[in-house]
């Protein structure tokens, strides 16, 4: 490799990585924040969407697990919420040992319509769960009580954190890429009965996907909940969560290491700065803005700005239709 | 007594889920594409119905025409600057392009009539009728006997007349159809047309007895999953029994385990119908 390939892409994260420390502003520092948190979970949905094709909907499950396991943590034993973090992430385990084998029988629409009514059946037993808040939801800690509480008024701390989880994650997810779990993955997405009749165990790879995949979303909802100190059924386990994945992978490209994050990058300030200016998420503009850059994907570039910008895929693969 | 009661009013509503559902079950018999925003037409042929209703003054005898033959055209735009060009795409493509239209129609119908429940005046069609103990209402009944009739109209539409034929023979094999000169764009267009105006006609019928929100769509696009999966991908007799069936369960459990958790049952079965037999219990593969 040409060193020079490398730099571009190395010197454009360090400038992100420090970009926030620069600014005294705490809108952007908020910004900057979600923005990373956002990349975790698009990045963690990739390596099943993107990766091996399975157009997951039903991931605000995993996102839902970790944020609820680290509010329910406080809420009922008092301890720090980032305890949860574990704790969803063995429950993220359970889940798609649970889910995975049955939904990976289905292929295509299939896939995609099974995880869609499996979210929104998850969405409605959270609400009529009494033990975890039902539909009013759980509160985080007010006040810090220590330092495990991870409580900062300003959004630099949560920023730091983020970037660290998702450097782990996107080092995974390269690592994989050119391992024998990358070309199985991808041949998986490519299609799946040529991928099995030449000898791919598919089930097996799709269900070692989920496990990475749903243990970092569930990461990221517990990281979103220590952050917010707040969830309830929907903006935990409500559908919108998977869209914000999907779109978001989507529009940076699918099956790319970088394009999650590029993604992040451009929607999660459109969309605040959006809620800003008019006033809270009630009002949905985001969302109409959310389906029609969807539309336009699907309709023009499917790749996303992968496609129209190699860079982001620096290995240059086109995953076949 | 009361078993007889819920059954009544379970075929009433399931003959209308069956309705909107065998417009999926076209649009998925004749390009296997899946409309992720088939919930959100109900919802705004709903909306027609009720906005004809409080600013025109016009009754059903004209919204659900006129929500048939808007959504009829909405449905054939959206084939032609849309679907068209995902179908032969890859399969995220496929998927997220309907699922993006859906979000589009869901938060601009939030942005545009706010996310108040409104409803049409329950005295708007008949009273209540009580039949040898089993309470009747006009609206319920009216809906469902249009729901079977237009349900069985499509069927015979598809496989009674020359028309059907082309379409059938279009579903079966494109490049066949397109061989002995069945030209399948116009075709397919019209399928999402009649899959759309069957979307209008059950928003109208459902406007009558059922509140209209901006969200009322995703349980509906559930339903009618529910409801092609049940009664296999393709098959319009299929979804006829099916829709009655998701009707009954769904009016047994909203009775035994009550209201909020009647879905729970629905999008049950419905895991569990894809986890079982994908292709649908009377479907093909």
């Amino acid at each position: 490799m040409i060193p020079l390939r490398r730099a571009g892409p190395v010197a454009v994260l360090v400038i992100l990585a420090i970009a926030p420390f620069l600014t005294a502003n705490p809108f952007y520092q908020r910004i900057a924040a979600l923005v990373v948190l956002a990349a975790i979970s698009a990045s963690a949905w990739n390596v099943i969407g993107g990766y091996a094709g399975q157009i997951s909907f039903g991931h605000s499950i995993y996102f839902g697990i970790g944020a609820y396991a680290s509010l329910l943590l406080f809420g009922r034993f008092g301890l720090p919420p980032i305890a949860g973090a574990p704790l969803g992430i063995i429950a993220s385990f359970v889940v798609s040992l649970i889910i995975g084998p049955p939904t990976f029988r289905l292929r295509g629409h299939y896939f995609s319509m099974g995880t869609f009514a499996i979210a929104a059946l998850a969405e409605i037993l959270i609400v009529n769960w009494k033990f975890a808040g039902g539909a009013i939801g759980l509160m985080g800690p007010a006040m810090p009580r220590s330092l495990a509480d991870l409580l900062f008024r300003n959004s630099l701390p949560y920023y730091a954190i983020f970037l660290a989880v998702l450097a782990l994650l996107l080092a995974l997810t390269h690592l994989m890429q050119r391992s024998r779990m990358g070309f199985y993955l991808r041949a998986i997405g490519a299609g799946e009965r040529a991928a099995e009749s030449l000898g791919v165990p598919v089930q097996r790879y799709k269900l070692y996907a989920l496990l990475i995949s749903g243990a970092f979303t569930a990461l990221a909802g517990s990281l979103y909940a220590v952050m917010i100190g707040f969830v309830d059924p929907e903006s935990g386990f409500g559908i919108l969560i998977s869209v914000n994945m999907v779109v978001i992978a989507a529009l940076g490209g699918v099956g790319t290491l970088f394009g999650p994050l590029v993604g992040a990058i451009i929607l999660v300030p459109l969309q605040e700065t959006t809620n800003a200016l008019l006033g809270g998420s009630g009002t949905g503009a985001a969302y109409v803005a959310y389906g029609l850059i969807i539309m336009l994907i699907a309709r023009f570039s499917p790749g996303g700005l992968a496609e129209l910008w190699p860079l982001i895929n620096r290995h240059g693969r086109r995953r076949a239709a | 007594m009361i078993l007889l009661q819920l059954i009544s009013d379970g075929l009433q509503l399931g003959a209308v889920y069956a309705l909107f559902s065998s417009g999926l079950t076209l649009i998925w018999g004749m390009m296997n594409v899946m409309n992720f925003a088939h919930g959100q037409f109900v919802m705004l042929a709903m909306y027609v119905a009720f906005f004809c209703f409080t600013l025109l003054k016009v009754g059903p005898a004209f919204f659900v025409p006129l929500a048939a033959i808007g959504l009829f055209g909405f449905g054939v735009v959206v084939y032609l600057l849309l679907v068209r060009h995902v179908m032969r795409g890859p399969m995220l493509a496929q998927i997220i392009s309907t699922f993006g239209l859906a979000l589009v129609l869901q938060y601009s119908a939030l942005w545009a009539f706010s996310a108040n429940f409104v409803s049409l005046p329950t005295t708007l069609v008949g009273g209540v009728y009580d039949v040898g103990g089993i309470r009747l209402s006009a609206a319920r009944l009216i809906a469902g006997a249009t729901a079977i009739a237009l349900t069985a109209g499509m069927h015979l539409l598809l496989t009674r007349t020359d028309l059907g034929s082309r379409m059938l023979a279009v579903s079966e094999d494109r490049v066949a159809a397109a061989l002995v000169g069945i030209r399948p764009d116009p075709m397919q267009a019209l399928a999402w047309g009649l899959g759309a105006a069957a979307t209008g006609v059950a928003g109208g019928l459902i406007a009558l007895f059922f509140y209209v929100s901006p969200d009322v769509g995703n349980s509906f696009t559930l339903l009618a999953f529910v409801t092609v999966c049940l009664g296999g991908f393709g098959s319009v007799p299929g979804a006829l029994l099916a829709g009655l069936i998701i009707g009954v369960v769904e009016s047994f459990s909203a009775y035994w385990l009550g209201p909020a958790t009647k879905d729970v049952v629905v999008y049950g079965l419905f895991v569990a119908l894809l986890w079982v037999r994908p292709q649908g219990m009377f479907g093909r593969a």
